[in-house]
């Protein structure tokens, strides 16, 4: 019984939002539309209480719940406070959105939070179950947003593609899941690697663990199944892109962690060449298509394509070193983008979407500070010091090149500079091109000034990353111990 | 007593943050609409922020060939980096010239700049404090960061303030560089892990067979061939200082190809002494290549500034000659030369850039017969057109000389080719100075010109004093570096191979 206690309060976090977004559903059909500014002001104080929650529960020590299926470790808890505070900043940038279209309404925050918990849930799965229903439950929340605005043809179409692709890599990793438990005969993941261990490998653990490998490329928009990316990122409504674009990559990654480090380190030779392949052919297919963009969203998901690509870098090493180096840049990458999409909110209103690269022409002249933030956030994409950008590019290049990667760090490298042509391009358009634009800004303060910070951290963390770097690294340790 | 309170301070951290400071308070408090104070703030953040580098020159021992006024702080623990600056001999008038260039570009572009006024001065203060980084870093990656944010305002100089073709020249400008830094970081991350550290220092030591000396060799080739600029690699240059603002072609002249020049002593040759030995006739060749050939392309340039443009790429050619045939003379008189074309390839573009503001042409067939409507300002063009092509008495006959007499010694044809500059130099500029100086009056722009104002009379004057100075009395320089080069030169001696092995 006493072991029941532990488990409760290991799910604290969890609960909490469960709790809250079901009460936010419920009450959202109490209150008048006026008054739905509690909602939002609800939602922040969740994702505070259950960040104060989390941080007041840490132990050093590993935690388990519900027989071993959830896990409570360092790693998890720093990957959901990153996600509350990520979220937390989305939710800032993106009421203005909903409330000049007439989507400021209380399924989109509860959505957002059971989103939330899937993440959590993946973030903390110790079992592959555990980890399939975090992942499903996120799935549905974001199929569900990118079709918010149901009257928007192309939100729609880009949601029914979301969707099907989505349920058939669902149903992939589900399907390598099952050969995986045929051969251990386990769900557990510590269960598995020892299993492993002590058996020759099969052809079908191999199948398995390609089917699992599909299904996190998928998630992560890794080349060759990087196909809905670009459609979907163009076609949802902002809010929705920046929510798909960024905190979800920190829940894939946890994924990755839990399923192929901890579960099938003994296979790390067989994955680790996958990695390799979808690395390289990431980068390279990412940076080229993005050179020829029109539409700032689309080049955006190219750019996020190439940098999942860096971020395979790092666990392509297949050691502690390389996927502390991925966390680093995923930590840094969510960051940048939700600045970028931050922005492009911060510039649309009622009837302009701002999301073509043409719509960002004389910025400079128009509102000086924007243009410069976004200025950090492109040179940052493009892994240009100062800014935290450099650094993530940085530490997975050198993690990969200790693991002997040599050529493909070069091309890396290399790739990296037809990169950066395409976000100068956006600097060009800011800064040197004349304004055709010259509407005023309607944005709120809290959301103007939260952007300005947050930006500027992306400078300030370019100028010091020794907090961002060790609590990456020390968290991903602690836990692979 | 005083002595040691002012050692004490940490000047090169004030020379290198002071700029950058300024720059941002000129963002914040200047503007096109408080044009004026925007400029007086820029001038006192640029003139304060010289002034903080002069006592790297009072305060230096010239007994001294290793570094100086260091400052040691972790920096980036989880990565053993640190935030280390230091001087010797041949950063310490970089230093001094890169936040001198920056008062006169700020006067330079006084009243000729109208639009963003204040992102234009901030600009070129945070540059200035940037690339006094670069010559003081000791980090790798410190050097590294410095390095390739100098690219971040340059790109936006040119962008903006530039001619009708900027946008081609800056991102041609910034990509040819990013592809050479980025592959010199893949030299430092390999570094890195042989070391487990970034401290040049331990660079300097490590030893390393031929094989890895040569890889990292080209890597920091191509990072430094690309900015110095060397043949082939040096078609962004007359691009991108074209399209540029006169500031912009000042500090890119004068300072940013210094970079590429120093970063070779700093890196690439004492970190890989035995590639550097096995690369020299290589690196002789093209050298000569860019000193004769780029001449004769200069000869027939249209433009006044590209024909300056490519005279910095054969000038530059003799400072890589300098450095591969090691020798004392040989490399001072390059590190001379990269002063001097310092001063006087600011004081033409600054010429080219008085008649530019006037008439908006930077064709020499729009010119002929300036003299007789700018007396004062032909006086100018014609001592540094001199300089330009190198006559004794000016700076830039010392460099060009000492780099010429070690060739002598060092082998005849070598010699006999660097040599052929003084005529090829003398050729090009002269023969534009007298289309566009001298003759009859050949259009109504011309007949309307007005001479020198104040404040372009008090920027020629400094820069002829210097030119002039240096060229007198060139001991000032030489004394400085002689240590640091004997030292280098010793370092450079000594092969880095494994001792066993094959």
């Amino acid at each position: 019984m006493d072991n029941m206690q532990f488990d409760l309060l290991a799910l604290l976090p969890e609960l909490v939002v469960l709790g809250m977004a079901m009460f936010i559903l419920l009450l959202d059909l109490f209150i008048l539309p006026q008054n739905r500014s509690m909602i939002y002001g609800l939602s922040q104080f969740t994702l505070f209480a259950s960040a104060f929650f989390t941080f007041k529960t840490h132990t050093p020590a590993v935690g388990f719940a519900f027989s071993h299926m959830f896990i409570d470790d360092t790693l998890s808890d720093v990957i959901k406070l990153m996600m509350y505070l990520s979220t937390s900043l989305i939710l800032v940038y993106t009421r203005k959105y909903l409330q000049d279209r007439n989507l400021y309404r209380g399924e989109f925050y509860a959505m957002v939070l059971f989103g939330l918990l899937g993440m959590m849930i993946m973030v903390s799965g110790h079992n592959l179950l555990t980890i399939y229903i975090g992942l499903e439950l996120l799935s549905l929340c974001l199929y569900s947003l990118v079709a918010f605005d149901r009257d928007n043809p192309k939100a729609s179409e880009s949601a029914m593609k979301y969707f099907v692709l989505g349920a058939l890599a669902s149903g992939m990793l589900l399907y390598g899941m099952s050969m995986l438990y045929g051969m251990t005969g386990s769900l557990d993941v510590s269960d598995i690697a020892n299993n492993i261990m002590q058996q020759n490998k099969s052809p079908v653990l191999i199948m398995g663990l390609v089917f699992v490998v599909a299904g996190i490329a998928f998630k992560f928009g890794a080349v060759p199944f990087q196909m809905w990316v670009p459609d979907v990122y163009q076609g949802s409504p902002t809010p929705m892109t920046l929510l798909i674009g960024s905190v979800p990559k920190l829940a894939a990654y946890a994924m990755t962690v839990r399923l192929l480090v901890q579960g099938l380190h003994p296979l790390a030779l067989d994955w680790q060449d996958m990695l390799v392949l979808m690395a390289v052919l990431s980068i390279i297919i990412g940076n080229f298509s993005a050179i020829v963009q029109t539409n700032l969203k689309r080049m955006l998901a190219y750019s996020t394509i190439s940098n999942v690509g860096f971020i395979m870098f790092g666990m392509m090493s297949a050691n502690a070193n390389g996927f502390a180096s991925s966390f680093f840049y995923i930590a840094a990458y969510v960051l940048m983008s939700i600045s970028g999409f931050g922005i492009i909110l911060l510039l649309s209103r009622k009837g302009f979407e701002a999301d073509e690269i043409n719509d960002l022409k004389g910025l400079n002249q128009r509102h000086p500070w924007y243009a410069f933030l976004m200025l950090i956030v492109m040179f940052s994409m493009a892994g240009i010091p100062p800014t935290v950008g450099f650094y993530a590019k940085f530490t997975v290049l050198q993690a990969a090149w200790q693991a002997g990667f040599t050529w493909q760090v070069v091309l890396a490298v290399l790739m990296a500079t037809i990169g950066a042509f395409y976000y100068l391009n956006i600097v060009r358009k800011m800064y040197f091109d004349e304004a055709v634009d010259h509407a005023p800004l309607t944005a709120p303060l809290d959301m103007r000034l939260v952007l300005s910070v947050q930006t500027l951290a992306l400078l300030g963390l370019g100028l010091f990353p020794e907090i961002l770097l060790s609590v990456c690294g020390h968290s991903l340790l602690i836990s692979l111990q | 007593m005083m002595q040691a309170d002012l050692t004490s301070i940490s000047w090169l951290s004030l020379a290198v943050w002071l700029p950058v400071l300024s720059g941002v308070l000129v963002l914040l408090l200047g503007g096109d609409h408080k044009a004026t104070l925007t400029r007086w703030l820029a001038l006192t953040g640029s003139l304060v922020s010289f002034l903080v580098t002069v006592p790297l020159y009072t305060l230096f021992d010239v007994q001294d060939g290793f570094f100086q006024f260091e400052e040691l702080l972790p920096w980036v623990p989880a990565f053993n980096m640190h935030y280390h600056l230091g001087i010797d001999g041949f950063s310490m008038p970089l230093v001094l010239l890169t936040s001198f260039t920056t008062v006169i570009v700020v006067l330079a572009g006084w009243e000729v700049i109208t639009n963003h006024i204040a992102q234009y001065m901030a600009a070129f203060l945070i540059m200035s404090g940037i690339m006094i980084g670069v010559f003081t870093a000791l980090d790798a990656i410190l050097y590294y960061v410095f390095w390739e944010a100098m690219l971040i305002p340059m790109f936006l100089v040119i962008g903006i303030w530039g001619g009708p073709n900027r946008v081609y020249a800056t991102i041609k400008f910034f990509l040819y560089t990013l592809l050479g830094s980025l592959l010199m970081l893949v030299a430092f991350i390999y570094l890195y892990h042989q070391t487990g550290s970034f401290e040049l220092a331990d660079y300097y030591l490590l030893p390393l067979s031929l094989q890895a000396q040569i890889y990292i060799f080209i890597a920091f080739f191509m990072a430094f061939a690309v900015k110095i600029p060397m043949w082939p690699v040096h078609t962004w240059l007359p691009d991108a200082h074209v399209e540029a603002p006169t500031g912009g072609s000042v500090v890119l002249a004068a300072i940013a190809l210094k970079l590429g020049g120093y970063s070779f002593l700093r890196f690439a040759m004492p970190i890989a002494p035995d590639a550097a030995h096995y690369f020299s006739t290589a690196m002789i060749v093209l050298s000569l290549i860019a000193v004769v050939y780029i001449a004769l392309v200069a000869l027939v340039q249209k433009d006044m500034k590209k024909l300056i443009a490519y005279s910095s790429i054969s000038h530059m050619g003799f400072v890589t000659l300098g450095f591969f045939m090691f020798g004392q003379l040989a490399l001072e008189g390059a590190m001379v030369q990269m002063i001097s074309h310092g001063f006087i390839s600011s004081a033409m573009f600054l010429s080219v850039g008085v008649l530019y503001d006037r008439v908006h042409s930077r064709e020499i067939s729009a010119y002929g017969g300036v003299v007789n409507k700018m007396p004062v300002f032909a006086a100018f063009a014609v001592l540094f057109a001199m300089a330009n092509s190198g006559l004794p008495g000016t700076s830039g006959f010392v460099g060009e000389f000492m780099v010429i007499l070690a060739a002598v010694k060092f082998n005849f044809w070598v010699a006999f080719f660097a040599a052929t500059t003084l005529i090829f130099g003398a050729a090009y500029t002269l023969w534009m100075t007298k289309r566009v100086f001298f003759g009859n009056v050949t259009n109504h722009h011309v007949s309307e010109l007005s001479d020198l104002n104040k404040r372009e009379f008090l920027i020629l004057s400094i820069l002829a004093v210097l030119v002039i100075g240096f060229g007198v009395y060139p001991q000032a320089l030489t004394e400085v570096m002689q240590a640091t080069s004997a030292e280098f030169l010793k370092h450079m001696a000594i092969s880095k191979l494994p001792v066993t092995g094959y």
